[in-house]
């Protein structure tokens, strides 16, 4: 468990620059080199390289060399990690607003036998 | 089918949770400002809220416990502040029992919408650890199904 818990705070430390997010966002549409992924922004080649560099030691996305570049893929893995850690969050609302859904209609259900 | 969005943006002290529910939002708001409505609905089946105190005025305060199936008892307990209307929504604050200190701030409003009302939940938190170990609690009895595919989660993590 512990170990779970700083591998997700080394995504989350990766994750939380804008940059990397939408460098992931890009990468989301398939593999790309460094420099497909950096003409968007208005960066250095080495700015952009050093990005992937932490995106790959959080395992969100792996880099292999294909003939004369470098090209970098998105890993699912670790993103699957932060959407588990958020959906144990989100299903006990999710339970709750079900509970409420049942309510509200019994109290409007009440209403409406109370008006006629 | 109205789907529960909960938004934790890495690196923030916030959490947004929305739901929009079937029922006009002066309905909603009694759901959310009626001690004997809100033990109706607030937290999973498993667990049986009993409200203790709950004092809906500037400065009130409020006490619950959530008790699971197996008899352990999961307290909390907070302060309102300010008016609370339907227009205004309820601003409190929430501190876990367990963790003495560890306050979080919530705002809920509710808004109208023509089939309805969305309710929105903005927590803010002392620090990003905390936020996180919050959402962590979570976890614990959660179950991991459907929620968003993965490359909504990651369009929703480059518009952050």
């Amino acid at each position: 468990m512990e170990m779970v818990e700083d591998r997700l705070s080394t995504v989350f430390a990766a994750l939380a620059d804008p940059t990397r997010r939408a460098i992931l966002a890009q990468l989301k549409d398939g593999a790309a080199s460094v420099t497909a992924l950096g003409r968007p922004f208005a960066m250095s080649q080495p700015a952009i390289s050093r990005h992937l560099k932490v995106l790959e030691r959080a395992g969100l996305i792996s880099r292999a060399r294909h003939a004369t570049v470098r090209l970098s893929r998105i890993e699912g893995e670790a993103l699957g990690e932060v959407r588990s850690w958020l959906e144990g969050y989100r299903q006990w609302w999710d339970d709750s607003f079900e509970q409420l859904d049942e309510l509200l209609s019994d109290l409007q259900q009440d209403q409406r036998e109370a008006a006629t | 089918m109205s789907t529960t969005q909960v938004t934790a943006e890495p690196g923030s002290h916030e959490i947004t949770v929305t739901r929009e529910l079937q029922a006009p939002p002066e309905l909603v708001y009694r759901t959310f400002s009626e001690p004997d409505l809100l033990a109706q609905w607030l937290g999973p089946r498993a667990l049986t809220m009993k409200v203790d105190s709950f004092d809906l005025r500037h400065g009130g305060t409020w006490r619950f416990v959530h008790v699971a199936p197996d008899g352990d008892e999961h307290w909390f307990h907070g302060c309102f502040h300010g008016e609370s209307s339907v227009e205004a929504g309820i601003t409190q604050t929430w501190e876990y029992e367990g963790v003495p200190g560890d306050v979080s701030l919530q705002r809920a409003t509710f808004a109208a919408t023509p089939t309805g009302t969305v309710v929105r939940l903005t927590s803010v938190h002392l620090s990003v650890e905390s936020r996180d170990a919050h959402i962590a609690a979570g976890m614990v009895g959660g179950v991991t199904e459907g929620f968003e595919r993965m490359d909504e989660l990651i369009e929703r993590l480059a518009r952050g």
